[in-house]
C-alpha cells in the first residue's frame, strides 16, 4: 500500500505541468543519438535523442507515453541536461537516482532542479521503474561515451543516416 | 449488494479487512477449502503418483484423478481423460500452436483469431505462422470492443486450418457468443476451434461438450485454486492425432534404444511427475464454485459490474470501455480524464484497492482502442457494494490530485 502523503508529495503543480506541457518534447533532426527505453511490464516507451556537441549536451528531447512521473521524469531531466558535459550528465543521473532510492541528501540538492519534485518517488517503491526510464535511456545513450569520444563520434555521424 | 461468498471464506481478505480486491480477472483470491484441499493432499496421501507399488502411492494417483474428474465435471466434458493438466491456460494453448499447429498448418495456410486476444492466444499462432509461412488473420472488433460473428465468418476461407478466439476479453471483459459462432463456423470451415477460456471458467457456466469447440484452455488460479494449474480440455479424436508437447516421464508406452511409443490420454500430453497436489486445490476450487452457484456466480458479477459501470461512467472525464453491461463478464476498464491507468493506481492503491493498469497483455486491442494503458477493475464472488463505494471515493480524490475537480 502506498501511503497518501507520499502520493500527495509526488503529485503536485510542477510534476502536473511538466506531464501536460512537457518542455523538450518532440523529435529532435540534428540528434546524434537516439535510445529507445521501453517498460514491458507496463507498456511505456521513452525515445530520448541528444545533440551532443564537442562534449556537452547542445540539445535533449523526447517522445512517447507513459504515466505523469515517467513523463515528467523526462521532461525534467531534459531542461536539466542542457549545457552539462557527459560526465555531468551522467553525475546528474547518479544524483537523481540516489534520491529515488531514498537519500534524503540527495533529494536537497539544488543541481537537480525540478527533478527533485519527483523525490517523493522514493516512498513509492512501485514506481521507482517510471521514475528512472528515461535516466535508463540517457545511460544507454551515454554508454561508452567520454567527453573526447562523444566529439568524435558526432564528427563521424555527420552526414550519416540520422 | 451483498457479496456472494463471505471474506471470512478467503483467509487474506479476512485478515486485512480494509483491502478492496479488484483484480481478480489477474488472479482470484484463495478459499480456504482450496488451501485445506491441498494440504490435506500433502498430510494424508502424498507419494508420486502413478509409479509406487505400494497402497500410499496408489492414494495419491487416486486423488489426482478423482481431481480430474471433478474438473471435468465442473466444465462440462463428459469424457475426463480428455482433460489435459497443464501449467495453466498459456501453456494449453502454446501446446495445441506446438503439436496440432506443427503438423497441421503449412505453407499457404491461414490461422484466424480476433484482435481482441490476450497474448496468450496471440502470439503463440503469430510464431507459428511465422515458422510455417502461414497467413495471419486478424478478425478486427466491433466499436463496441467485441468479437461479431459475422466478421469471423467473413474472415475464415478455405485454407483456413485455426480459428482461434477468447471466451471473454480479459481487457475488456467483453463475452463472445461461443455457441453461436461455432454453430456458423462448423457450416463453413473443419478448422481447429480453439476457445481461451481464461476469463470464462471463473465467471460463467462453461459447458464444453455444448460449446462444440475443439479446444478449451483456462487457469486454476482465476477461479480460486492455485497457481501453477490449470486444463486443456480437447475432443478425443484430436488429442489422439496430436503428437507429443513434452516428453519423459509418465507419457510414454514403450522406450527402445531408437524409438519410443506414447502412453494414453490424458498421460501422453503429461510428461514428469505431475502437479498432483495442484490438482487436488483446483478440484476443490471448482467445488467450491459449484456450492456457489455459477448462474448465481455470473448474476452477482453482472450486478457489480453494471452498477460499477454507471457510476464510473458518470464521472466526468471517465470513459468506459467495451460493451454495456449485459455483455461483459466480471471487469470495468475505464479511463479517468488525462490521469494515466499507472498513476491512477497508485492513488487508488493509498485506500487499499487493488486494480490493474496497463495494457492487460493484449496490446493488438489495446491499438485498436486508440488507448495505451486502462485502469481495469475485476470483480468476483467476494466484491460488494462497499467495494464499489471505495473505488468511486477514490477516484474523486484522484480528480482532485490532478486538478480536475472543476473540468
Amino acid at each position: 500500500m502506498s501511503d497518501r502523503a507520499a502520493t500527495e508529495a509526488v503529485y503536485q503543480e510542477l510534476l502536473l505541468d511538466h506531464y501536460r506541457r512537457p518542455r523538450n518534447r518532440g523529435p529532435l533532426p540534428d540528434a546524434d543519438v537516439t535510445v529507445e527505453q521501453r517498460n514491458p511490464l507496463c507498456g511505456d516507451i521513452l525515445t530520448l535523442q541528444l545533440d551532443l556537441e564537442e562534449g556537452r549536451v547542445r540539445e535533449a528531447a523526447f517522445t512517447g507515453q507513459g504515466c505523469a512521473i515517467s513523463q515528467a521524469a523526462a521532461s525534467m531531466m531534459t531542461q536539466q541536461l542542457r549545457g552539462k558535459t557527459i560526465d555531468e550528465a551522467l553525475a546528474l543521473r547518479e544524483r537523481f537516482r540516489a534520491m529515488i532510492l531514498g537519500d534524503a541528501e540527495a533529494a536537497r540538492d539544488t543541481s537537480l532542479g525540478d527533478l527533485r519534485a519527483l523525490s517523493g518517488v522514493a516512498r513509492l517503491p512501485v514506481r521507482v521503474k517510471c521514475a528512472l526510464l528515461a535516466f535508463s535511456a540517457l545511460e544507454e545513450a551515454l554508454k561508452g561515451r567520454d567527453a573526447r569520444r562523444a566529439t568524435r563520434d558526432a564528427a563521424d555521424e555527420d552526414g550519416l543516416e540520422p | 449488494m451483498t457479496a456472494l461468498a463471505p471474506r471470512s471464506d478467503f483467509p487474506l481478505l479476512a485478515r486485512q479487512p480494509a483491502l478492496r480486491y479488484l483484480d481478480s480477472a489477474a488472479t482470484a483470491q484463495k478459499p480456504t477449502a482450496m488451501l485445506d484441499a491441498e494440504r490435506a493432499f500433502y498430510e494424508n496421501h502424498y507419494a508420486n503418483p502413478h509409479r509406487g507399488a505400494y497402497a500410499l502411492s496408489a492414494r495419491a494417483t487416486d486423488a489426482y484423478h478423482a481431481a480430474r474428474a471433478r474438473i471435468a465435471r465442473f466444465v462440462g466434458l463428459a469424457d475426463a481423460e480428455c482433460l489435459i493438466f497443464t501449467r495453466g491456460t498459456t501453456e494449453s494453448l502454446n501446446l495445441v500452436a506446438a503439436t496440432w499447429g506443427r503438423t497441421h498448418v503449412s505453407a499457404g495456410d491461414e490461422i484466424v483469431l480476433t484482435a481482441l486476444e490476450h497474448h496468450a492466444n496471440f502470439v503463440p499462432w503469430q510464431q507459428l505462422a511465422l515458422e510455417r509461412n502461414a497467413v495471419l488473420r486478424i478478425v478486427e472488433p466491433t466499436t463496441s470492443g467485441e468479437i461479431d460473428v459475422q466478421r469471423v465468418l467473413e474472415t475464415v476461407g478455405s485454407r483456413t486450418r485455426v480459428v482461434a478466439f477468447t471466451h471473454v476479453s480479459n481487457a475488456l471483459g467483453s463475452i463472445t457468443p461461443v455457441a453461436a459462432l461455432v454453430a456458423e463456423l462448423r457450416r463453413r470451415t473443419d478448422a481447429l476451434l480453439v476457445c481461451d477460456g481464461a476469463q470464462g471458467a471463473p465467471h460463467l457456466p462453461v459447458d464444453f461438450d455444448a460449446l462444440g469447440v475443439d479446444c478449451y484452455a483456462s487457469s486454476a488460479h482465476k477461479l480460486g485454486g492455485p497457481m501453477g494449474i490449470g486444463a486443456l480440455l480437447a475432443r478425443r479424436a484430436i488429442l489422439e492425432a496430436m503428437p507429443p508437447y513434452q516428453t519423459g516421464g509418465d507419457m510414454i508406452e514403450f522406450v527402445h534404444d531408437e524409438r519410443s511409443t506414447w502412453n494414453v490420454l490424458p498421460h501422453k500430453f503429461e510428461a514428469g511427475t505431475p502437479n498432483a497436489a495442484g490438482a487436488v486445490g483446483f478440484a476443490a476450487a471448482v467445488q467450491y464454485l459449484d456450492a456457489l452457484g455459477m448462474d448465481r456466480v455470473r448474476a452477482h458479477e453482472q450486478a457489480l459490474v453494471a452498477e460499477a459501470s454507471e457510476r464510473i461512467a458518470a464521472l466526468d472525464g471517465a470513459r468506459v470501455y467495451g460493451p454495456p453491461a449485459e455483455r461483459r463478464s466480471g471487469v470495468v476498464s475505464f479511463t479517468l480524464g488525462d490521469v494515466h491507468p499507472h498513476d491512477l493506481a497508485t492513488i487508488l492503491d493509498d485506500a487499499r484497492l487493488c486494480i490493474r493498469a496497463g495494457h492487460h497483455c493484449a496490446q493488438p486491442l489495446m491499438r485498436r482502442l486508440g488507448v495505451a494503458a486502462t485502469a481495469r477493475a475485476s470483480f468476483w464472488v467476494y466484491n460488494d457494494r462497499d467495494d464499489i463505494d471505495a473505488l468511486i471515493g477514490a477516484l474523486e480524490r484522484a480528480r482532485s490530485l490532478f486538478g480536475l475537480a472543476g473540468v
